[in-house]
């Protein structure tokens, strides 16, 4: 099977969708031909496929975002980019109070088959306005469905299934994966929403991550091995809907659980783990779930600083030697 | 329709109004048909606001309310010209669009119920009144909210090619807000088939426009985007109908959006306990002597459009509509408390 990044896994299942059904169109700021997205993921789809079905737009987040829902409830499929995590801010009406909440207060009139992409994370030194994590804010906003993906494989998978989803779905990325190679079959292939990837099996402890932690987990797991504790490693690869089966029966085997996320802890995704897991599996846990996020505290910009900021492979193994 | 906008002559904006419009120069080329159909939508839509306010009297209807009444002629001329095929985006204010573009008053009487047989099921309530398939595409408590979406829906009308127009309604207040030089701007460079129509009631809640537009009208800002614009007596049915029509015309054929900033009053006051006491006493009167009904109504007869007897059987009819209406909706069950889980998603989540 060839190996892809998981850029190119991305492009090529946005490709395949563009193929099937002509309704999917794409639109953003600089995706189109002179730039091919900020991050290059959609780099070569403006010449294949025209420049009004990859649209270049000015830099009006919110109009980008009503626009693509207003395209979603009349009859096409909106594939919208929105630059940077960070600046969905300037989208939320049309994101959580529009877009989310359109099929809900209308009694089931409509349904919104939009998908907005966008890319959360540190590492970049980029600084506080285009590092952060946010995905949290939108697994509190009913009505949206989020996909994480953190693999290649998982990435084009996850995009199809995306797309031909009836609801609004929150695509999110990350910036340090663009670049990670993982074996993609050239042949399309779905993953199903709501179903976690394992990536190593363990009986002593649960490591539940999203996006670069979860590549540094398994980091982790791996030499976690040679000291004789054995990880399991779960990657939800869609926050909604959640995979809670899997995460619990893996809780129940092995008693033991680290949350970890580049989020800031305070509200972040772990949190909400965590309290669904002492809710269903809390008879089985063995010790207190641990949670490895960033401090509360804006992405700062220095390479130490940042640093220190985003978790790393040995917080997480000190995570799970405090517990096990 | 001008090229450049100007303000109706004689008027102050948000101060006490001297409005000289609705002289004899509009009346082109209006079939008697449509003077009749632009009664019948005006007048519908007054006789649905005021069967809600009696309800609302009644302590049926719940939470808070923007009556359309003042504001009907907008709704009746714009949709008027409209087919059943094209769009309207609402406001918060939007029982009369909806109404006007033809929903089923029978459900949309029960949703400001908050019945289960309403347009939403009970879930939306005055502020997300809607109903889809007569081609509203919702109405929005987010003041200024409608402006991208009735972009996209534009965008999408115009990337299928099936030559419908989307009417995008949002007063002065929102025209204030960043949505509205982020949709025209994109409205104008993709040539989209829109009709921005701007109510222009000179308050949002208690603001008047003076403090708030440095401007003689809101049309005006139209020009910055390259948007043809006009100013209409908002209380005319007839103007705002041409108006539109020539705004249709130019959507349908490719030629993009224009702006319509139909001035008009709010009747009443802004929501549901607003007296509205910060408005000077002249300019209320001069407002209500401009009445939307009688207007086209006036209209109507004067070219013989219409007998005094056919105004009345009309009237009758319609009253009977709404009464039955109201009567349906009063009887009709609320929701049970289960249903509070129904329709978050369209598939599994
Ligand atoms: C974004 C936003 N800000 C404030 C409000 C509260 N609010 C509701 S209606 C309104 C005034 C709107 O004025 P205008 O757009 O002129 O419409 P009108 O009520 O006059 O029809 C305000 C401030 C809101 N709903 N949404
Ligand atoms: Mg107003």
């Amino acid at each position: 099977m060839p190996e892809k990044t998981y850029r190119d896994a991305l492009k090529e299942g946005l490709r395949e969708e563009m193929l099937r059904d002509e309704r999917v169109f794409i639109m953003g700021e600089d995706i189109g031909r002179n730039w091919g997205g900020a991050f290059k993921v959609t780099k070569g789809l403006a010449e294949e496929f025209g420049d009004d079905r990859v649209r270049d737009t000015p830099i009006s987040e919110n109009a980008i975002a009503g626009a693509a829902l207003g395209a979603a409830i009349t009859g096409m499929i909106p594939v919208a980019e929105i630059m940077f995590g960070d600046l969905i801010t300037l989208a939320m009406d049309q994101v959580c109070n529009q877009a989310a909440k359109l099929r809900y207060m209308f009694g089931g009139q409509t349904s919104v088959p939009l998908v907005l992409r966008s890319v959360f994370g540190g590492g970049k030194n980029l600084a506080s306005h285009h590092s952060q994590s946010l995905e949290a804010w939108f697994m509190h906003t009913p009505g949206l469905k989020i996909a994480v993906p953190s693999f290649a494989y998982d990435a084009k998978g996850l995009i199809k299934t995306a797309i031909r989803d009836p609801d609004p779905v929150m695509f999110f990325e990350h910036k340090l994966v663009y670049d990670r190679k993982e074996e993609v079959p050239d042949e399309e292939y779905l993953i199903p929403f709501g179903k976690a990837r394992v990536h190593r099996e363990g009986d002593d402890v649960t490591i539940w991550g999203t996006f670069l932690m979860v590549h540094k987990a398994i980091e982790a797991a791996d030499e976690l091995a040679k000291q004789g504790i054995s990880t399991e490693v779960i990657d939800p690869r869609t926050l909604v809907p959640l995979d809670k089966r899997t995460l619990i029966d893996s809780v129940k085997k092995t008693g033991r659980l680290v949350l970890v996320t580049e989020e800031t802890k305070t509200g972040a995704t772990t949190a909400e783990i965590a309290a669904i897991v002492q809710e269903e599996a809390f008879d089985w846990l063995d010790a207190p779930i641990k949670r490895v996020n960033a401090p509360d505290t804006p992405v700062p910009f220095s390479p130490p600083l940042e640093q220190a900021f985003i978790p790393d492979k040995d917080r997480i193994i000190s995570a799970v030697r405090e517990i096990v | 329709m001008v090229s450049t906008s100007k303000p109706l002559s004689g008027v102050t904006l948000g101060g006490a109004q001297k409005l000289s419009v609705g002289q004899a120069n509009y009346i082109m080329a209006v079939t008697k048909k449509k003077l009749v159909d632009l009664y019948t939508r005006t007048l519908k839509v007054r006789l649905f606001e005021e069967k809600v306010w009696d309800l609302f009297g009644e302590n049926l209807v719940p939470g808070t309310l923007h009556l359309y009444l003042g504001q009907e002629a907008v709704a009746a001329g714009v949709t008027a010209a409209l087919k059943k095929s094209d769009w309207v985006q609402s406001t918060h204010r939007g029982h009369g669009h909806v109404v006007a573009k033809g929903a089923d008053m029978n459900a949309a009487l029960a949703e400001l119920l908050g019945k289960r047989t309403g347009s939403c099921k009970g879930k939306g309530g005055s502020m997300h009144i809607t109903e889809f398939k007569a081609g509203v595409l919702g109405a929005t408590g987010v003041v200024a909210s409608g402006l991208p979406i009735a972009a996209g829906a534009a965008l999408s009308c115009q990337m299928r090619a099936t030559k419908e127009v989307v009417a995008c309604f949002f007063g002065d207040g929102a025209s204030n807000n960043g949505t509205f030089g982020e949709s025209l701007n994109l409205s104008a460079i993709w040539k989209l088939p829109v009709i921005w129509i701007v109510e222009n009631n000179f308050y949002a809640m208690g603001t008047p426009i003076a403090l708030t537009c440095p401007s003689q009208s809101i049309a005006q800002r139209a020009e910055a985007y390259c948007i043809p614009s006009c100013v209409v007596d908002g209380n005319n049915a007839v103007e705002v109908y041409e108006a539109t029509i020539e705004a249709v015309k130019r959507a349908r054929k490719g030629g993009g959006p224009s702006l319509i900033e139909c001035q008009t009053y709010r009747m009443r006051g802004h929501s549901r306990f607003d007296p509205a006491k910060y408005r000077p006493k002249e300019e209320v009167d001069f407002w209500l002597s401009k009445d939307a009904v009688e207007t086209i109504q006036n209209i109507a007869l004067e070219k013989k459009a219409l007998t005094k007897k056919e105004a009345k059987d009309i009237r009758r009819k319609l009253q009977k509509e709404v009464d039955n209406a109201a009567d349906f909706a009063v009887k009709s069950e609320y929701p049970e408390p289960q249903e509070v889980l129904d329709d978050v998603f369209a598939g599994v989540a």
